[in-house]
């Protein structure tokens, strides 16, 4: 009985077919995920991504919460666009109620999304970089992302996890420095985008290493519910911030970058233009923030009539779709996250198949993927 | 011939995209004050976090050792994590009547996740954030506090509107600002 398994070994390895892990632990992964790898040489044939290494059970715990304290939990799903999770929840109970919150609310929550974008994508192209070999990039981008934190830091006292934006309105109010310090920052990374530009979009290794790798066509991007700057790099029109506006974001005026080839670079491309896009969106609003209450009138404990509420927006990721079954109490009796992430995940053996190990990188880090948010 | 001059051209536009990236981070070797980094534990004499910044919850004490604190549990229904623990006695008052106060605010650092819930929701105030941000301990049972500081008792003050306005500024108030405001 040995003997045939060592055989079957022996055989594969003649044929140079190989079953490879790559991950949890490894850092091009960007978290605990892990790709079960076939290889016959270089060339990979297919992927199979095992998640769950993450997985607390978000959902579950958010049935015997009640909806203010969902808010927190949501940071720790997609902890890189934390204010859009709060929004999406905050927007779906504001549904549930029915209640309108003020403009002013409206306008600081669509600057906070953007503004977070922004330090998304940054990281993104931080990371990014340094997973094709350009360590340069990681502190570019980590300098830059710095402004950001601290306007966050001064208003709503955390860096990464904010639990700012709640139903009803927000926490607090925001600082009286946020206006002129994002100000300050636009003015400031206007300048500094370009050098991105420079520093890798330019590059030769960097083109080679990206163009035409990992090709997926627009009917395919729909198929597969690939979302946010992936699917507009395959052309597919998906942008929730365009197609059912939230906030603020029917008052604003910006495009929705949209590329063809659907190759890694036009992911690349997408959200590098988006960049610009998000601070044309901060400078048309911040000088405009009326004034007024930064919260509804809120009753002390929620509680959402019986029936469900879905509510959709549009992540630095894609679509987190918050999606509530409520039977009256003060917590809902489900509570369902469609995560922009998960979704994104799966195309990846599409993606990956017929290309060499080393472009399974490239592709995995032109997906974006936050692995706390496929596992929730 | 015309591949010829392709291959050299496609050479020579390689090492100006390497060129130009170079001339990026070459601008800053020779412009170190543009540099932002900062050296943490060397500048901690000189480091301040900005008011808002949630690094522990406290309970503000004013110079008298009183707090604003009558025990009413609504941070601990608040939090959603169980950090927040709240022992109450009963005490008799200067008009005779016994009256709830607070024997102990148990605070579990280990467990809370910051979200601000107990400082937005406390009715009297008496909650705040601290700037506090070193919290590494080498045993765990020192991550759970108690708040309430020895002795202490509760303000006697006259009936205010709601929201109360801010103590009278006190250096320790003067630190601790309510992210509320």
């Amino acid at each position: 009985m040995q003997e045939v398994e060592l055989q079957d070994i022996l055989t594969a390895r003649e044929d140079g077919d190989y079953i490879i892990n790559i991950g949890p632990q490894h850092p091009s992964t960007h978290g605990v995920l892990r790709f079960v790898v076939s290889l016959k040489g270089e060339t990979l044939e297919y992927v199979i991504p095992h998640c769950g290494y993450i997985h607390r059970g978000i959902e579950k715990m958010c049935e015997r919460l009640t909806y203010p304290q969902i808010i927190h939990l949501t940071d720790r799903m997609d902890y890189l666009s934390a204010h859009m999770n709060n929004e999406a929840v905050s927007l779906a109970v504001e549904k549930g109620l029915g209640i309108e919150v003020p403009d002013r609310v409206k306008y600081i929550r669509t600057i906070l999304s953007e503004l977070q974008r922004l330090a998304s994508h940054q990281l993104w192209w931080a990371a990014f970089g340094m997973d094709l070999g350009g360590l340069t990039c990681f502190f570019y981008g980590l300098r830059d992302r710095e402004k950001i934190l601290d306007i966050f830091e001064e208003s709503f006292g955390s860096r990464l996890l904010h639990s700012y934006i709640c139903p009803g309105g927000l926490m607090n109010d925001i600082h009286p420095n946020f206006q002129k310090r994002t100000k300050d920052f636009i003015t400031y990374f206007r300048k500094k985008l370009p050098e991105y530009d420079e520093l890798l979009t330019g590059n030769i290794i960097f083109e080679q290493r990206t163009k035409n790798i990992g090709i997926l066509s627009k009917e395919e991007a729909v198929g597969y519910g690939l979302t946010g700057p992936s699917g507009r790099g395959s052309g597919f029109a998906c942008d929730i911030r365009k197609r059912f506006p939230y906030s603020a974001y029917d008052k604003v005026n910006f495009k929705e970058i949209l590329y063809n080839e659907g190759d890694t670079w036009a992911r690349y491309k997408v959200r590098m233009d988006e960049m610009w896009e998000s601070m044309r969106i901060i400078e048309q609003l911040i000088d405009n923030i009326p004034e007024g209450d930064f919260t509804a009138k809120m009753k002390p404990i929620i509680r959402l009539p019986e029936g469900e509420y879905h509510q959709r927006v549009e992540t630095a990721r894609g679509e987190l779709g918050v999606y509530i079954i409520s039977t009256g109490e003060k917590n809902p009796y489900r509570m369902h996250f469609r995560t922009p992430n998960f979704s994104n995940l799966f195309v990846m053996n599409r993606l990956a198949a017929g290309f060499k190990i080393a472009d399974l990188i490239a592709i995995s880090g032109s997906l974006d993927l936050v692995i706390p948010d496929i596992d929730r | 011939m015309n591949s010829v001059a392709q291959y050299f051209s496609d050479i020579f536009k390689a090492i100006r995209s390497l060129w130009k990236g170079l001339m990026v981070t070459g601008y800053y070797f020779v412009h170190p004050k543009q540099i932002v980094t900062q050296q943490y534990p060397e500048n901690r004499k000189t480091l301040e976090m900005f008011d808002r910044f949630k690094g522990e919850v406290i309970l503000v004490h004013d110079t008298d050792n009183t707090h604003k604190c009558n025990g009413c549990g609504i941070c601990q229904l608040n939090c959603p994590n169980g950090s927040i623990e709240i022992i109450t006695d009963s005490a008799v008052n200067e008009d005779g009547k016994s009256e709830r106060i607070i024997d102990k605010h148990i605070y579990h650092l280990s467990m809370c996740t910051f979200c601000g819930l107990c400082v937005k929701s406390c009715p009297s105030n008496a909650l705040a954030f601290s700037q506090e941000f070193e919290h590494a301990v080498f045993d765990r049972q020192k991550l759970t506090k108690v708040l309430n500081q020895p002795g202490s008792k509760i303000k006697k003050e006259p009936k205010v509107p709601k929201p109360a306005p801010a103590p009278a500024p006190t250096p320790v108030t003067e630190e601790v600002p309510n992210p509320a405001n």
